[in-house]
């Protein structure tokens, strides 16, 4: 039985413009210790997905409408505030895009990190302090005992990140939510940062829900994928089956485009056009007016297609006709 | 004749230790650059945080004052001149940066952010409506936004066309060069694509001369022509930019180059 099961989530956001249905049937597994990836470009839902889970939506205006979320014995999303408290910050870690915003600049780093351990697990003061201590120095902050009554501001962002790493990592969650943890980082910093959370996850047996929009990154961390677009899942799959056998031509569309993928002179792909207005209807696929495949083989049907499951763990949305034409 | 020279650049930063003077420490952000650039290549500047990037974009852009050393645009030092001659140079250099969320006046509608840019090289047409209008449309059209949004103000755009508006602005005085840094980190890979294409065809259409300043050698290698390596306030490397993937020479572009993230 996965650690995580999540099915069929619908976050919709009741606006004045209309229901934007940023996430609008979700479903996907989390096995302990594994890393899953959800891949997309911004504002596709990966990360209202994720917040969802642990009850960070703002409601109003955002409403979760419907889904489960099976966490142990827990459904996730049918928890009231005192019981989610529990769970997030100790049994689910949360790390985010940026740390200089994510962490109190007003507070020494000791203060921060000490503060999940006395709310979670009631140490005293310095039993906290020792396990923090213990803590910076396995994300490989250099000198522990003193940087600990640092103020963020005397990190760089590399650093800080670490910091919000060890921070994620201090209860010994089962699960760690990294939203786009290397994206404001340097390439020689983010694969510090990457190689950083596969070792702490090895020591410790975590399971990592990995959400960004560089593929290159996917393939090096996850185990699995899901290629979200427009608020629904359009292929899942594990890695390996995601990069040398990619089915739904959004998926294909994103590895065409990535500039390392392509020869020196030659002008770049691009996938034309935006992605769709989540608040309006969506008829049919929502790739398909960007959809090259589909311009050619008009007339696919007014429903948005079902993710079916072309082979065991590999799911696609069945745009029939779509699937294998090249472009 | 090179079209931009940095001649042995070099910015040193004092630091004042202690609260009550005593000593002091100098950090050498820019140590002796020395460059050329020819008119309408594209140079990539690569290096990782605190190399000194940054502080090279201002000297060239005129922003800061150089310990030593001095910029050579077209045969013209521009440390000998006045300082109201060289605030007259300063349209010559425009910038493109990462965040095209922060970079843009979020009151000003795009209209009045390209006339603006447009009116610093031809104040004449602030007389001449029609003038202004159609040049800004021109230039709307140009990076290849539609003209019909001219009044609609940055909030109402995607990052990718956020991202063309500034790259219009920049052009809008019509540069001698122009510095992006880090134009595409901030966006998504779909969208960098775009804007990497629109960057080159802008070079190729109007003979631009640009310095492209990333950590991504990915996308320096496919955007640069030729790729300066910095370290520490120096530029350890400079090669052209398929030569530098082949046989890197420094320690550091190697590093670099195996941190980039690889589709397996």
């Amino acid at each position: 039985m996965a650690l995580l099961e999540v099915k069929d989530l619908r976050t919709y956001f009741h606006t004045r413009d209309g229901v934007v249905k940023a996430v609008d049937g979700v479903s996907f597994d989390v096995e302990a210790g594994q890393t899953v990836g959800i891949v997309g470009e911004s504002g596709s839902g990966k990360s209202v997905t994720c917040y969802s889970l642990l009850n960070l939506i703002p409601q109003p205006p955002g409403r979760i409408e419907s889904g489960t979320a099976r966490f142990g014995d827990l459904d996730l999303l049918s928890l009231d505030e005192a019981e989610m408290r529990k769970v997030r910050g100790k049994r689910v870690g949360l790390i985010f895009q940026d740390p200089m915003t994510s962490l109190n600049p007003y507070l020494k780093i000791s203060t921060q990190l000490i503060e999940p351990l006395q709310i979670h697990e009631e140490l005293s003061k310095a039993e906290a302090l020792e396990r923090a201590i213990a803590e910076l120095d396995a994300v490989g902050i250099p000198d522990p005992h003193q940087r600990i009554h640092s103020y963020p501001h005397e990190f760089s962002g590399g650093m800080r990140q670490r910091v919000m790493i060890a921070m994620a990592l201090i209860t010994r969650p089962e699960i760690l939510i990294a939203d786009e943890p290397t994206t404001a980082l340097d390439v020689t910093i983010q694969r510090q940062v990457l190689e950083l959370i596969k070792q702490r996850q090895e020591e410790l047996g975590t399971a990592v829900i990995f959400i960004t929009h560089d593929l290159a990154v996917v393939s090096e961390v996850c185990d699995y994928v899901n290629v979200m677009y427009a608020g629904r899942f359009v292929e899942r799959s594990n890695v390996r089956t995601i990069f040398s056998a990619p089915k739904h031509p959004y998926t294909r569309a994103l590895q065409k485009s990535i500039p390392a993928m392509q020869a020196k002179g030659e002008r770049l792909y691009t996938i034309p056009g935006l992605p769709p207005n989540l608040a309006e209807d969506i008829p049919g696929c929502a790739f398909a007016p960007r959809c090259e495949v589909a311009k050619k083989s008009p007339g696919h049907g007014q429903t948005r297609p079902e993710l079916v499951e072309i082979e065991a763990g590999h799911w696609v949305q069945d745009c029939s006709g779509c699937l294998d034409v090249e472009f | 004749m090179s079209y931009l020279e940095l001649q042995e650049l070099t910015k040193h930063f004092t630091k004042r230790e202690g609260l009550f003077g005593g000593g002091t420490t100098t950090v050498k952000a820019v140590d002796g650059v020395s460059l050329t650039l020819k008119k309408g290549e594209i140079l990539g500047l690569v290096g990782e945080s605190g190399c000194g990037k940054s502080t090279l974009s201002r000297l060239i852009m005129q922003l800061l004052d150089p310990t030593s050393g001095s910029v050579v645009l077209e045969g013209e030092r521009l440390a000998d001149l006045p300082h109201h001659e060289i605030r007259k140079r300063r349209r010559d250099f425009q910038m493109i940066f990462q965040d095209p969320y922060a970079s843009l006046n979020p009151r000003m509608t795009v209209f009045s952010t390209l006339a603006e840019a447009i009116l610093t090289r031809h104040p004449d047409l602030a007389s001449n409506r029609s003038g202004l209008e159609k040049a800004v449309s021109e230039l709307m059209e140009r990076v290849g936004l539609d003209s019909r949004y001219v009044r609609k103000y940055p909030h109402e755009f995607s990052g990718g066309q956020r991202q063309r508006i500034a790259i219009a602005r920049a052009l809008g005085p019509e540069p001698k060069l122009v510095l992006a840094d880090e134009p595409v980190s901030a966006l998504d890979v779909s969208i960098q694509s775009q804007i990497l294409n629109l960057l080159k065809d802008l070079r190729d259409e109007l003979d631009l001369t640009m310095i492209f300043i990333s950590h991504d050698l990915s996308v320096v290698r496919y955007i640069a022509d030729r790729i300066a390596v910095m370290e520490q306030g120096k530029i350890v490397e400079v090669q052209e930019a398929e030569q530098l993937f082949e046989t890197p020479e420094s320690e550091i572009t190697k590093t670099l180059l195996s941190a980039i993230p690889q589709i397996r």
